[in-house]
């Protein structure tokens, strides 16, 4: 092997926080013009090492190499110096201004007398996203935007200081599966112009679509680096999980007896916002239903009208046969149903309080007495619920924010079942969870389905949908376009050509 | 000791060495209590000679804190939601003049209820603004901080209103209960019972978590107008409540009282320890806050310097006292 082929070598790096060490002497390199993916579970400590290569923390040992000579990254504007740039997971753009603002933020082309001129930052603006071959007003208002544009307007921005390395830390998470697809031909046509990415992902098929190398890290030490074509899928899963999963994906059928009996939940010409139309459906103790649809087709729409946030319009709502009123949140969970929500940080948990006041919060009247709220009982009880779900946390006093993604995402889900809910929403429950902690889910919830209870999932991901789904709901334009037994969904395909409306 | 802070500082469960304990130990967030201490020892040395420790200048300085502490605890509860109350200075300043027209009016009992009811009044007004309405607090309560003062002015025409009834001077404020001042008593009422509801009752932790993250509180079932309604009419009453005390103390109702009490009392709950951004709360740090800016100004005053030159020293040990606690 060539170093001098090397853009960016990592060698040896340490990096801990407060005593706890996090990587452990990790070595990495990614040459010119390749995809290398970064893989681990939760807590690896792939953000951590990205982190330290853009200057937002310092290695505590180690060197980085940067075009053959060592560089001392310490701020992120020595990185970006350095030709390194970064499509960052939460995104790093000013709303109120435009793409072209944004994208010259701080380095805005100078006309006369100083001042800072728009018209070439929109021109330069405009040569950039031609060479990225894709479409994107300059004058558009960021917080017009959808996601997809928001990525590329970050992509464009790094570009436009001359990255040579661009890192894209989970970039699918918030696209829809089309738009995905229009990232990985950029990635493809950025390869070709000798930019090297370094991709993360919890996604197996995305990994094989674009990566020439990947490198894993498990528990902050680095298992290998290995040409993707080295590597069979079964090396790497079990690599990030540190042990062999068989079948998580595999649809099994759970005793049908349970739902057999009445439905529980019925939804009779639901209308709410423009998003959830006329939508009808029953759902009996037992079964696992899924919502399959587009971005924007109304699937979370649906549910967060089903848990009482979103104002319902018309339509009838019956909880085991009889018409409830849901009109908040409150209304929801006394009758028994429980919403995982979509994105954990945002509407899921208070990231600042801890572990322990995060999983309390629902529970509260459980641990009263009498007008106190008893700390020994909430102790108990929040120790019990991070045994069972296994939530892998240093002390329940600890701000949840400092957990991995995964473990945050448990967190979420602990908090619900600790409610004992007879009604399950889950809106996308695996997003940005490793491959062992996503079956652990999936187990999870047709557990909880054995156990009689209803269950509604949404996910993007159509192995995920068909692996615990009893039934399928197809939504379109918030109208439910077809509803389809299990049995009767041969395949990944077909599942995506009813979602399309084929 | 009673846990002030609902994030407890090491770990009490599973046993530890202390020089963990030690490591884990978040200093910042005791720097109130570091700060106080320190304060106070400078003084009793440096102002031994003026009187500083006689137990006379010691109660003092916790009666002339106690209305502040009184609008500080509540203002608790606001800041810790997220919110910010700028009205109750001039709410404890109406709140004084009604009580006083309506004692010598009416009597005792209707003065009483008539100083209540301008907290109830002015707090919903805000409350409703804030949640049902969704204006930012800071504005409706800039606003009402002028309309309660202008309001107070205008009723009385400007005159103070004396109060010649003796019970309630003695209850609100000039009575002692032994050798403690009534105006103490008060104080640690409000203090042990702001504590106990924000660090041990289902409100309490609501009050957090909607400051903390409202979305995330939202979704979890917890009607977030209501309680931002709430802590706004608990502040609007508190702050009536700490108007009385002026009035009890200084026997008169005027529209001056209370002026600018809204800064010191946010002052006194950013030193101990509440997040400005809402998620945390402790009252006893507010208490220790509000008493660190007693101690200040007495010391000060004992000092011999003059009402210009307290300002300044006052207002850079504050700034100094919050650089010293903000996480890095
Ligand atoms: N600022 C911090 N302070 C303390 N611990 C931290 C901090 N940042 C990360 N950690 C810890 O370091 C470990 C690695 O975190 P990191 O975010 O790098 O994992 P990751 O591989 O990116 O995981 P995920 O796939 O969930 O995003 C975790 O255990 C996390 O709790
Ligand atoms: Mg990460």
């Amino acid at each position: 092997m060539n170093t001098a082929d090397n853009v960016v070598e990592m060698r040896s790096v340490s990096k801990g926080f407060n005593g706890v060490s996090v990587l452990k002497d990790v070595s990495f390199d990614v040459r010119r013009g390749e995809v290398h993916a970064l893989a681990g579970g939760n807590g690896a400590g792939k953000s951590t090492l990205m982190k330290i290569l853009q200057g937002v923390y310092q290695a505590d040992a180690g060197e980085i190499i940067i075009g053959g000579k060592p560089a001392a990254i310490n701020s992120i504007q020595d990185a970006k110096n350095a030709g390194i740039g970064m499509v960052f997971q939460e995104f790093s753009l000013v709303p109120s201004l435009t793409v072209a603002k944004n994208i010259f933020l701080a380095a805005e082309p100078l006309g006369a007398g100083g001042l800072i001129d728009d018209r070439a930052s929109v021109r330069r603006a405009k040569e950039v996203f031609a060479e990225m071959e894709v479409d994107v007003d300059p004058r558009a208002e960021v917080s017009r935007l959808g996601t997809a544009y928001w990525q590329l307007t970050e992509i464009a921005k790094a570009l436009s200081q001359n990255a040579q390395v661009l890192i894209m830390d989970e970039p699918t998470a918030s696209l829809a599966r089309h738009e995905s697809e229009a990232l990985f031909e950029l990635i493809d046509r950025l390869k070709k112009r000798g930019i090297s990415i370094i991709y993360i992902s919890h996604r197996m098929d995305e990994v094989y679509r674009l990566a020439d190398r990947i490198t894993i890290l498990r528990d902050g030490r680095r298992l290998l680096t290995e040409p993707l074509s080295a590597v069979t899928p079964e090396q790497i899963v079990e690599g990030i999980v540190g042990r062999k999963i068989e079948g998580q994906l595999a649809y099994r059928e759970r005793d049908h007896a349970v739902h057999e009996g009445a439905p529980l939940l019925e939804v009779r010409g639901l209308n709410a916002g423009r998003r959830v139309r006329d939508v009808s459906f029953s759902l009996r103790p037992g079964e696992i239903l899924g919502l399959a649809g587009l971005m924007g087709s109304g699937r979370t729409e649906l549910a967060r009208a089903l848990f009482g946030i979103d104002r319902r319009d018309s339509g009838d709502i019956l909880i085991r046969g009889k018409k409830i009123n849901l009109n908040s949140p409150q209304q929801a969970i006394d009758a028994g149903v429980a919403l995982i929500p979509e994105d954990r940080r945002a509407q899921g948990l208070v990231l600042d309080h801890s572990v322990r006041d995060n999983l309390l919060l629902p529970l509260l009247g459980q641990i009263q007495r009498g007008p106190l709220l008893n700390s020994t009982k909430g102790k108990d009880l929040s120790s019990s619920l991070i045994k069972k779900f296994a939530v892998k946390v240093a002390h329940p006093n600890r701000p949840v924010r400092l957990l991995s993604g995964g473990n945050q995402q448990k967190v979420v889900i602990a908090k619900w079942l600790g409610t004992n809910p007879d009604i399950l929403i889950l809106d996308e429950p695996t997003a940005g969870v490793d491959i062992g902690t996503k079956s652990e889910i999936l187990d999870m919830i047709r557990e909880l389905a054995s156990a009689g209870k209803a269950v509604i999932v949404i996910s993007s991901e159509y192995p995920e949908l068909l692996a615990v789904s009893d039934r399928v709901l197809v939504l379109k334009d918030g109208s439910v376009i077809r509803d389809i037994p299990r049995s009767d969904i041969a395949d990944e395909e077909y599942l995506q050509l009813a979602v399309q409306g084929v | 000791m009673s846990k002030a802070n609902t994030i407890p500082a090491g770990d009490t469960a599973a046993p530890r060495n202390f020089g963990t304990f030690l490591k884990e130990l978040d200093w910042r967030r005791y720097v109130i209590y570091i700060g106080f201490v320190v304060v106070f020892l400078f003084f009793a040395v440096l102002l031994r000679d003026q009187g500083f420790m006689t137990p006379q200048n010691l109660l003092n300085i916790f009666r002339q804190t106690a209305t502040i502490t009184v609008i500080a605890v509540g203002m608790t509860y606001v800041i810790s939601c997220a919110e910010i109350d700028l009205s109750v200075g001039s709410v404890a300043g109406l709140a004084s003049v009604c009580t006083a027209m309506a004692v010598s009016q009416w009597g005792l009992v209707p003065g009483i209820l008539a100083g209540l009811a301008v907290g109830l009044v002015v707090g919903s007004i805000n409350g409703a603004l804030v949640s049902l309405l969704g204006i930012p607090s800071f504005l409706v309560t800039l606003g009402m901080l002028g309309i309660a003062a202008g309001v107070a002015q205008w009723i009385t025409a400007s005159a103070p209103q004396p109060i010649l009834n003796d019970t309630f001077n003695m209850i609100f404020g000039s009575g002692d209960f032994g050798p403690v001042p009534g105006l103490v008593v008060w104080s640690a009422l409000f203090v042990a019972a702001g504590a106990v509801v924000l660090n041990r009752t289902k409100f309490g932790r609501q009050v957090l978590a909607t400051g903390g993250n409202r979305n995330a509180a939202e979704f979890t079932g917890i009607n977030t107008k209501r309680i931002k309604f709430q802590v706004l009419l608990i502040s609007g009453t508190v702050a009536a409540v700490a108007g009385m005390l002026y009035a009890g103390r200084l026997q008169s109702g005027r529209f001056q009282w209370g002026s600018g009490d809204e800064l010191s009392a946010i002052a006194a709950v950013i030193l101990g320890g509440t997040s400005l951004f809402g998620g945390f709360g402790s009252i006893m740090g507010t208490l220790f806050g509000a008493l660190l800016i007693g101690l200040i100004n007495n010391g000060l005053i004992l000092a011999g310097l003059d009402s210009s030159q307290q300002q300044v020293v006052r207002g850079a040990i504050i700034i100094l006292a919050v650089a010293l606690a903000r996480k890095k």
